[in-house]
């Protein structure tokens, strides 16, 4: 990031000369400074994985999770800012339920990346706000099986197979590459997702 | 020339200004109330459900009510559950305005679900089930817009079996029997007989009770089913069982004419 400093990075709202928006770019770093999070789709289910950093002897065990649920099939997992992820999920949670309200249904996970990805990108666009420093991994099962998005601070999102986000998402990435991912079986990777009424997003 | 009015005999003028009768009074600087302003609320309900049974026994607890949603007099729907289960712990019955139970349960259901988002272990319990449902349909009868209904909250609190009522006003209550509908007056009188009979009811005389309720209840009310389901709390979870079907005897019926 050559030009840092050149007058072009002080608003979400300002292209640089050459085309960037210095804002975004600055969030996705904060994503890339945090702890790793993975997530693996399988046929039967979706798995989470996060690097959880524990910072201090002194915090309470199990606090500040990096997976949360949003709805009874929709898990979540982060990296990036903790609080700016709080809010994010919330805003899912807030989605979910309002599509059930509407349509009495679960809503389906292309659905309710779109919302969120929405949200997140409509913070790309304006002087008064900042992007959101977190890249969230999405994970659902649904009628015709698991779904994983994911989106990232420009509010851009993509369905995966696997994915990870953070700090060793390189290392990941080529470890997960290895794997026959379509093939793989999500209770056989430790955690598994179930299609089932209970919240199935179990933490380890 | 001397006028009643000057007297202060003319009533009229004395209280000009004043609420006039078969008139809407309005108080002077107040936006001006007209028959447009008036609102008009649900006066009956329209698709109701009956009778809901609950009683208590050794280490649980069983609620039932049958499936019949009324239109009037017209037994109209005949597939509508009227038991709501809310968690491993909790179940909740519901006689009156089907469409408000349906709106309660959507309620419900959303709770829930942000319960187990949070993921901390805490949901509702039946005390706290009830207690809510005390101050959501207080509310909205001290708004004149009740919720036409009647819940029994049924469930195991700390392991103790637990069976609130609410009605639409709020009025609220726990017992170790509970019936509303025409089961109040049909049904609960055999129920506390056999209750006095026997305090310590296991859960199948527990069952049978109510089975054979249910069917005194479809043979004198005609605003039930013979299709009925019931709800067995206990330590090992809910037990949601029916659509059940009494077996029933007319043999008697030729007599009446």
């Amino acid at each position: 990031m050559s030009s840092i400093g050149t007058g072009y990075d002080l608003s979400a709202s300002q292209f640089s000369p050459d085309g960037r928006v210095f804002q975004v770019e600055y969030a996705q770093k904060a994503v890339e400074n945090s702890g790793t999070a993975i997530g693996i789709r399988g046929k039967d289910g979706v798995v989470f994985g996060v690097e959880k950093l524990i910072t201090s002897k002194l915090y309470e065990k199990g606090d500040n999770k990096r997976i949360l649920n949003v709805d009874r099939h929709v898990g979540a997992a982060f990296a990036g800012l903790n609080a700016d992820a709080r809010h994010l999920v919330e805003r899912a949670r807030d989605e979910a339920s309002s599509y059930r309200h509407s349509y009495g249904d679960p809503i389906p996970l292309r659905h309710l990346t779109e919302r969120v990805a929405g949200y997140v990108h409509a913070h790309t666009l304006y002087s008064s706000v900042r992007p959101f420093g977190v890249s969230m991994i999405l994970g659902s099962m649904e009628q015709d099986g698991p779904q994983m998005y994911l989106i990232d601070p420009s509010g851009v999102s993509w369905g995966y197979h696997g994915c990870a986000v953070g700090k060793a998402k390189q290392n990941a990435k080529t470890e997960i590459e290895k794997l026959k991912i379509k093939e793989i079986k999500g209770w056989f990777l430790g955690v598994a997702a179930r299609p089932s009424r209970q919240p199935h997003i179990k933490v380890i | 020339m001397a006028t009643p009015s000057m007297f202060g005999l003319n009533p009229g003028a004395f209280w000009s200004g004043g609420p006039a009768p078969g008139q809407y009074y309005n108080f002077p600087g107040s936006q001006a109330t007209t028959g447009q302003n008036a609102v008009q609320r649900t006066l009956s309900p329209v698709v109701t459900g009956t009778s809901v049974l609950g009683i208590q026994f050794e280490g649980g607890v069983i609620i039932a009510a049958d499936m019949l949603g009324s239109y009037g007099s017209l037994a109209r729907f005949r597939d509508c559950p009227r038991l709501l289960k809310v968690n491993d712990t909790t179940v909740l019955g519901a006689a009156g305005d089907y469409a408000d139970f349906q709106y309660l349960t959507n309620v419900i259901e959303q709770q829930v679900i942000d319960e187990e988002c949070l993921n901390d272990g805490f949901g509702y319990t039946p005390k706290s089930l009830h207690c809510w449902l005390t101050r959501v349909l207080y509310n909205r009868r001290s708004q004149f817009n009740p919720l036409w209904n009647t819940y029994i909250v049924a469930g195991l609190e700390e392991e103790k079996p637990f069976l609130g009522y609410v009605d639409k006003i709020g009025m609220a209550y726990e017992a170790p029997s509970l019936a509303c509908g025409f089961g109040a007056y049909l049904a609960l009188p055999i129920i506390r007989d056999a209750m006095e009979k026997n305090p310590t009811m296991t859960q199948e005389e527990a069952v049978s009770l109510i089975d054979r309720c249910m069917k005194l209840l479809y043979y004198r009310d005609a605003r039930s089913l013979n299709k009925y389901q019931i709800a067995i709390i206990t330590k090992a979870g809910v037990d949601l069982r029916g659509p059940i079907k009494a077996d029933t005897n007319w043999e008697v019926a030729h007599m009446i004419k």
